[in-house]
C-alpha cells in the first residue's frame, strides 16, 4: 500500500508501515493520517515528535505501554494515560502513531 | 472494560532468563533475542538477561556497524529500563577475558560470575539461550 506525495511514490508494507523510514517528511505524515481518518491537531503532532524522538534514542518503536510512560515521564500524567492517547489515535495510539511517524510497527506488538 | 483502560496482564508470571552468548552481528540472534525480551516484558513477566561469552560484545559502546552493513542496535538496550526489565546480568569471567569492564558497556549491569550466574539459572522457570 505505497503513499503518493508530491508526485512521488513512497513504499510500505500491506499494513501500510512505510518501508524505507529516510523517505518520512510531514506532507507523508498528512498523508498516512487522512488514510487513517485522523485530522492531525498539535495534539497528534507532539506525540508523532515524541515517537521519532524515542525512536532516535532508542532505536526502536515502543510498545503501547512503554509508550505511555514515556509520555507521562515527559509531557506529564494528563497525556501520558491511555484514555488520552487513544482519543487521539483511536485504533491504537502506539500503531496508528508509529505508522504516521514513518516508524516500524512497535516491538511487542504482536 | 473500555479498550482504553490498564489491562494489567493478571495471569501467571514467570521466571524467564533470557541468555545471550552470541557476537551482535554476523548473526540475527542477538536482535532476535532483543525482540523476543521486549516482548515477553510487554507481558508483565519476570524476566532477567545474562550476557556471556561474546555475548559481552552486544552492550559494547560505541559499536560502529556501517562497514557490515547493519544497524547499530545497541541503544535499545537501553529502552530495556523502560520495559521494566531491569535484572540484567554480566559474566565476570567473559568480560574479563575480553579486555572489558562495567564503564565499556551501555547500560548499567550487575557483574556475577560464572558460578553465580549458575545458581540464578537454578531459580528461573524457563531459560532461553541465544
Amino acid at each position: 500500500m505505497d503513499y503518493a506525495v508530491n508526485g512521488q511514490t513512497i513504499g510500505a508494507d500491506e499494513e501500510g508501515y512505510i518501508t524505507d523510514m529516510s523517505t518520512w517528511s510531514k506532507e507523508l505524515a498528512g498523508t498516512i493520517a487522512v488514510e487513517e481518518k485522523i485530522d492531525m491537531n498539535d495534539d497528534h503532532w507532539e506525540v508523532v515528535n515524541f515517537l521519532r524522538d524515542y525512536y532516535e534514542e532508542y532505536q526502536i518503536a515502543p510498545a503501547v505501554r512503554v509508550l505511555t510512560k514515556a509520555v507521562k515521564k515527559s509531557l506529564g500524567p494528563d497525556k501520558g494515560n491511555s484514555k488520552y492517547l487513544y482519543e487521539l489515535f483511536p485504533y491504537g495510539p502506539a500503531k496508528q502513531a508509529c505508522k504516521i511517524a514513518g516508524l516500524p510497527k512497535p516491538t511487542g506488538c504482536v | 472494560m473500555e479498550d482504553w483502560e490498564e489491562d494489567e496482564f493478571d495471569g501467571p508470571v514467570k521466571k524467564f532468563m533470557y541468555v545471550n552468548r552470541k557476537a551482535p552481528y554476523g548473526t540475527v540472534y542477538a536482535l532476535e533475542g532483543l525482540e523476543v525480551v521486549l516482548i515477553t516484558a510487554a507481558f508483565d513477566q519476570d524476566v532477567s538477561l545474562v550476557f556471556i561469552d561474546d555475548g559481552v560484545f552486544q552492550i559494547k559502546k560505541d559499536q560502529e556497524t556501517s562497514g557490515v552493513n547493519m544497524k547499530n542496535f545497541s541503544p535499545t538496550y537501553r529502552a530495556l529500563e523502560g520495559y521494566e526489565v531491569e535484572k540484567v546480568y554480566a559474566e565476570k569471567e567473559s568480560l574479563e577475558a575480553r579486555g572489558l569492564s562495567e564503564e565499556d558497556l551501555v547500560i548499567p549491569v550487575e557483574i556475577l560470575s560464572a558460578a553465580e550466574i549458575s545458581e540464578l539459572m537454578d531459580t528461573q522457570d524457563m531459560i532461553v539461550s541465544f
